[in-house]
C-alpha cells in the first residue's frame, strides 16, 4: 500500500527543475520548437506552451479562470488595449529587460501600450486572403473574392474564426468605419456577411493553411506569413493586397497579471528581444520582427517574399480598432448572428 | 431448419458492415507506411513516420502526452476497478436492499449522460471550486466515468458465480474476508481483469471530457492528436493512430480472451 | 456500451454475509459519482442562470439571459419586440434529424448484420461479434480522422473511383451533411448491432417453424413474427445510437465545416471557441439533457409496454 502511494505521489508530482518553469499562452504554429529548446538550454527553465487560435478565444479563456495559470500571452494590438482596461496585465520597467533598447523605434510608443509598460513587440504582419491560382486566374486584388466571390470560388472559401479580423475586413469592404454606431451601416454589414456566408466552406484559423494546401479550400482569409507557409508546402496560392484595404496587426508578448513565474517570464521576454531569436521566429512564421538588427539572421526567401513586400500601389493597411463597450456589443451581436 | 435462419442479402449487409467499419482503419494503417511526404501520393513502403513519431521534432510533445495518457489510464483504471468491484459485490451479493435501484441508476449515470454535458458540467464544477485544471482534474474525471465500464464485466461475472462456494467456506468457519479472498476473488478474477482493461482503454481513448478539463500545457494523446489534426492530417499522425489502434485491439483481445478462459471454469 | 448492466433485480445469493458491508462497499461509488457527476450537473444547471460579463467571465447574478438568447430574438441589436429565435431551435432540430437518419442507417445495416451473426453456429458467433466490436474500441477521434482522410477530395476513395473511371471529378464529400451522417453512423454502429444480436439470439425459432408450416414466406415471418418479439432489442439499439448522436461533437466538427452546426459544436464553441459565453453554453447543455431524458422516458415506456406482451 505504501509503495502504491509513493509511486502515485511521484507520478503526480511535477518534475521540479532547479530554475523553474514558464507557462506560455501562445498562438498556434508560430514559435519554432527549436527556439524554445534554445531558451531552456540557456536558462534551464522548462517551458510549457498552450495554444489558442484567436484573440477573443484567449481573452475568454483567461477571463473564465485561466488567469494565474499562465505567465505570458501573445495578444494582437487591439487585444493588448482591451486586456489593459480589463486589468489582466502586469507591468514592468525597462530596467527589468536589458534588451529593451532593441525595440524598433516605431513600435516603442504605441497607442495600445504607450511607453511599453506591459508588452514588448513580437511580430507584425497583415491579414487579407489568398487564392489558389490553379482554380482562379483573374484579378484577385479585391475583397469581393471573399465577400462576393466569382463562380469558381463559391463554396470553396475558408474564413478566419476571428471576430476582430472578419468584421474589420467586412467593414473595409463596405467602406464603413470600424466603430460606427450608425444602425443602417451595421445592418448593411450584417446582411452582407450573412449573404457571403452562403459561399463559405468553413470557419477556421489554425486550419487556414492546411485547407489551402490540401485543396479543401480554393481561397481563404489568411495571415500573410501563414500564406507564405502554405506556398512553401506546395499550394499554388497568391496572397492578395485588396484595393479596398486590409488589416495590419502587431502581436505582442505581454506579462500577465498573477503570473506564477514572473522572473522567468521577464527572462523569456528579454530572450525574444534578441535579434537572433526574433529572426528565428520570423524565419519560421514568415512575418516581420519588431526589433532592430534582425537582417543578418533572416532567411533569403523571407526577405524577398511577396507576402512581406507589398506592391508599390497597394493601399495602406488598417489596424483593428477598439470600440467602447456600447458599440462593441453591437459588433458582438453581428458576430454571434454570423456564427449561429 | 436452417433455411428459416437464412435471409438473402443479410450476409451481404454483414460484409458491407465489416467493410465500412474496417476500411478507414485499414487505409490509415496502410498510409502510415507511405514513403512520400505528401499524404496523397503513394511513395513506397517505409517506416520513416514511425521513426518520426519517436525521434522527430514533435516527439517530445507526443511523448509527454503519451506518458500522461498512460499514467492517467493506469491510475484511473485501477481506482475505478477497485470501486467497481466493491460496488458489484454489494449489488450482486447484497440481496434486496433499499438503495439498490438508486445505486443501479447512479452507476449507469455516466453512460447515459451525453459526454459533452459531462464535460461542460465537470469544467464548470472545477472552475467554481477553484481547483486548477490539470493532471489532477483529468484524473478525477476519468476515475468517475470509468466506474460503469469496469462495473459491467465484473457484475456480469459475479452474477454467474453461485454463492454456494462461499456459503460452504463460511460453514467451515472461514471469515468473511477469507471467503472473499480465497474463494470469490479467484473466481471473479477474469471479470476484474476484464473490467480493468476496459476502464484502461476508455480512459486512454477519451477526448471530449479531457479536452475540456485539461489545464495549461497539459496534453493527453487524443488531445495532442486532435490539435495536430486541426492543422492538417500529416503522415506521422497516421503512424501514431496506427500505434494506438494496435494497442487498443491488443487490450480488447486480451480482455476477450481472459473472459473466455474464465468462462470455462465454474 | 450502455444499458447492458446485469440485472436490476435482487442479484444472486441471499446476502452471503455481505449485508452489513453494503454501506462501506457502495460508499466510494456514491462519493465519486455523486460528487463528480451529479453535483457538477446540478451546478451546471445553476450556472445557466448566471449573467455573462462583458467580454467573457460571469457575474453571480440571477438572470434568464442565457435561455432568453436561446428562445427569443429581439432583432439584431436587441431593440425590436421579442419574437421566437429560430436559429438555435433549428440547430437542435437539425441535430435531432441527423441523429434520426444516422439511427436509421445503423438500423438498416445493423439489423441484418445482427441477425446474420446470431444465426451462425455457436462456435463462430463469438468471433463475428468480436470482429464487429473491435473497431469500436479504437479511439473515436482516430476513427473519425481516418474517415475524413478516406473521403476527402484528394483522398483514397476519390482517387480509386476516378482511376476506375466511375466519376470524372472528385465527389465533394467532406464538409457536407452526408459526411457528418457517415461519421455518426461509423461511430455508433456497434451500439445498434449488439442489443439486436442479444435479442435475436434469444429468439425461439420454433415460432418461425410453426409459421412456415402454415405456408408463410420468410419475409412475412420476419415482419409478423420475428420483429415484434425482437422489438426490445431494436428499440434499445436505436436509443443507444440516438442519444450519443445528438450530442456528438467530433463528427460534425471534423467532417462538417461551417455548414453543419450541431448541438455539440454549439456547446463547444461557447467554451473553447471565439464566442466565450459560458452561461449560454450551460443553458444549451441543460436543454440537451432534457431532450435526452425525454428520449429515455419514451424508451422506458416502450419497454414497459413491450414487457406486457
Amino acid at each position: 500500500m505504501k509503495k502504491l502511494l509513493t509511486t502515485a505521489a511521484l507520478l503526480l508530482a511535477t518534475p521540479a527543475f532547479a530554475e523553474g518553469e514558464l507557462k506560455v499562452y501562445h498562438w498556434f504554429e508560430y514559435i519554432p520548437q527549436e527556439l524554445v529548446d534554445k531558451f531552456t538550454a540557456e536558462t534551464g527553465i522548462t517551458v510549457t506552451i498552450d495554444t489558442y487560435d484567436s484573440n477573443e478565444a484567449m481573452l475568454a479563456s483567461l477571463k473564465a479562470g485561466k488567469l494565474g495559470q499562465y505567465d505570458v500571452a501573445v495578444p494582437g494590438d487591439y487585444m493588448v488595449q482591451i486586456m489593459g482596461t480589463e486589468g489582466l496585465l502586469d507591468t514592468f520597467t525597462p530596467e527589468e529587460l536589458p534588451s529593451f533598447g532593441n525595440i524598433a523605434p516605431q513600435w516603442l510608443d504605441v497607442p495600445f501600450d504607450p511607453g511599453r509598460k506591459s508588452s514588448i513587440p513580437y511580430q507584425w504582419g497583415s491579414t487579407a486572403f489568398s487564392v489558389n491560382r490553379d482554380v482562379y486566374t483573374g484579378d484577385i486584388d479585391t475583397l469581393a473574392m471573399i465577400f462576393d466571390p466569382p463562380e469558381e470560388l463559391k463554396g470553396k472559401i475558408n474564413v478566419l474564426d476571428s471576430q476582430g479580423e472578419v468584421l474589420a475586413l467586412g467593414s473595409i469592404y463596405l467602406g464603413i468605419p470600424q466603430c460606427t454606431t450608425d444602425r443602417t451601416q451595421l445592418k448593411a454589414l450584417n446582411d452582407m456577411l450573412l449573404a457571403a456566408k452562403a459561399n463559405w466552406a468553413s470557419f477556421g484559423s489554425d486550419t487556414a493553411k492546411d485547407v489551402l494546401v490540401s485543396g479543401d479550400a480554393a481561397a481563404g482569409m489568411i495571415y500573410n506569413g501563414f500564406s507564405a507557409k502554405a506556398r512553401a508546402e506546395g499550394a499554388n496560392v497568391e496572397y492578395a493586397y485588396p484595393k479596398e484595404g486590409f488589416v495590419v496587426w502587431m502581436d505582442n508578448v505581454v506579462l500577465l497579471k498573477d503570473a506564477p513565474n514572473r522572473e522567468n517570464a521577464l527572462k523569456f521576454m528579454n530572450f525574444l528581444l534578441e535579434p537572433e531569436n526574433a529572426a528565428a521566429v520570423t524565419n519560421y512564421a514568415a512575418y516581420t520582427a519588431g526589433v532592430t538588427g534582425v537582417e543578418p539572421f533572416l532567411a533569403e526567401e523571407i526577405k524577398t517574399s511577396p507576402e512581406n513586400n507589398p506592391p508599390a500601389d497597394a493601399p495602406a493597411g488598417s489596424f483593428i480598432a477598439v470600440c467602447d463597450e456600447e458599440t462593441q456589443k453591437l459588433y458582438d451581436a453581428i458576430w454571434i448572428n454570423l456564427k449561429k | 431448419m436452417k433455411g428459416l435462419r437464412h435471409y438473402p442479402g443479410f450476409l451481404g449487409m454483414t460484409i458491407l458492415c465489416l467493410v465500412i467499419l474496417y476500411a478507414p482503419l485499414v487505409v490509415v494503417t496502410v498510409y502510415s507506411f507511405n514513403g512520400s511526404t505528401s499524404i496523397t501520393t503513394w511513395g513506397g513502403l517505409s517506416l520513416r513516420w514511425y521513426a518520426d513519431v519517436f525521434t522527430g521534432p514533435e516527439a517530445p510533445r507526443f511523448a509527454a502526452a503519451a506518458w500522461n495518457s498512460l499514467t492517467i489510464a493506469l491510475l484511473a483504471g485501477t481506482a475505478a476497478t477497485l470501486i467497481a468491484t466493491a460496488a458489484a459485490v454489494a449489488m450482486m451479493r447484497g440481496g434486496r436492499f433499499r438503495g439498490r435501484p438508486a445505486t443501479f441508476a447512479l452507476i449507469n449515470l455516466p453512460l447515459l449522460v451525453p459526454e459533452i454535458v459531462t464535460a461542460v458540467a465537470t469544467l464548470i464544477f472545477f472552475t467554481m471550486i477553484g481547483l486548477t485544471t490539470g493532471y489532477l482534474t483529468i484524473l478525477i474525471a476519468h476515475m468517475t466515468f470509468c466506474i460503469p465500464f469496469a462495473y459491467l464485466p465484473i457484475a456480469a461475472r459475479l452474477q454467474g458465480i453461485d454463492d454456494s462456494y462461499e456459503q460452504a467456506a463460511r460453514d467451515l468457519y472461514a471469515s468473511r474476508w477469507q471467503a472473499f479472498r480465497l474463494i470469490l476473488l479467484p473466481l471473479l478474477a477474469p471479470g476484474v481483469i476484464s473490467g480493468f482493461l476496459l476502464a484502461f482503454i476508455i480512459s486512454l481513448d477519451d477526448f471530449l471530457i479531457t479536452n475540456f478539463v485539461k489545464g495549461a500545457g497539459m496534453e493527453t494523446l487524443p488531445t495532442a492528436i486532435f490539435g495536430s489534426v486541426k492543422q492538417g492530417i500529416k503522415p506521422n499522425i497516421m503512424a501514431i493512430s496506427t500505434l494506438m489502434l494496435v494497442v487498443s485491439i491488443l487490450f480488447v483481445t486480451l480482455s476477450y480472451l481472459i473472459n473466455r478462459m474464465g468462462r470455462r471454469s465454474p | 456500451m450502455a444499458g447492458g448492466a446485469p440485472d436490476a433485480g435482487g442479484g444472486t445469493g441471499s446476502g452471503s454475509g455481505y449485508r452489513g458491508l453494503i454501506g462501506p462497499l457502495l460508499l466510494p461509488t456514491w462519493l465519486m459519482i455523486g460528487i463528480f457527476m451529479v453535483l457538477p450537473v446540478c451546478l451546471m444547471v445553476a450556472y445557466s442562470f448566471l449573467t455573462k460579463e462583458f467580454r467573457g467571465g460571469v457575474e453571480w447574478e440571477f438572470s434568464l439571459a442565457a435561455y432568453d438568447q436561446f428562445f427569443v430574438t429581439r432583432g439584431l441589436f436587441g431593440d425590436e419586440p421579442p419574437s421566437i429565435e429560430w436559429t438555435y431551435i433549428t440547430i437542435f432540430w437539425r441535430s435531432v434529424w441527423q441523429a434520426v437518419i444516422a439511427t436509421l442507417f445503423c438500423l438498416i445495416v445493423g439489423f441484418p448484420t445482427a441477425w446474420f451473426i446470431a444465426t451462425r453456429p455457436a462456435a463462430v458467433r463469438g468471433v463475428w461479434l468480436f470482429l464487429i466490436t473491435i473497431p469500436y474500441w479504437v479511439n473515436l477521434l482516430i476513427r473519425t480522422v481516418s474517415l475524413k482522410f478516406l473521403i476527402r477530395d484528394n483522398g483514397p476513395l476519390n482517387e480509386a473511383l476516378m482511376s476506375i473511371g466511375l466519376i470524372d471529378g472528385p465527389l465533394p464529400l467532406v464538409n457536407t451533411n452526408l459526411a457528418v451522417q457517415l461519421g455518426l453512423f461509423y461511430s455508433y454502429l456497434p451500439f445498434m448491432v449488439l442489443p439486436i444480436y442479444a435479442a435475436v439470439e434469444r429468439y425461439n425459432f420454433a415460432y418461425s417453424e410453426a409459421a412456415a408450416d402454415l405456408y408463410a414466406s420468410r419475409w412475412v415471418i420476419l415482419r409478423e413474427i420475428v420483429l415484434p418479439i425482437v422489438r426490445p432489442g431494436i428499440v434499445a439499439g436505436c436509443i443507444l445510437v440516438f442519444i450519443p448522436a445528438i450530442g456528438a461533437f467530433l463528427a460534425p466538427d471534423l467532417l462538417g465545416g461551417a455548414k453543419t452546426f450541431m448541438i455539440g459544436s454549439l456547446i463547444e464553441e461557447q467554451f473553447k471557441g471565439s464566442l466565450g459565453n459560458w452561461p449560454f453554453g450551460a443553458a444549451v447543455s441543460v436543454i440537451l439533457m432534457t431532450l435526452v431524458l425525454l428520449a429515455l422516458l419514451i424508451y422506458a415506456r416502450q419497454s414497459a409496454r413491450g414487457g406486457q406482451r
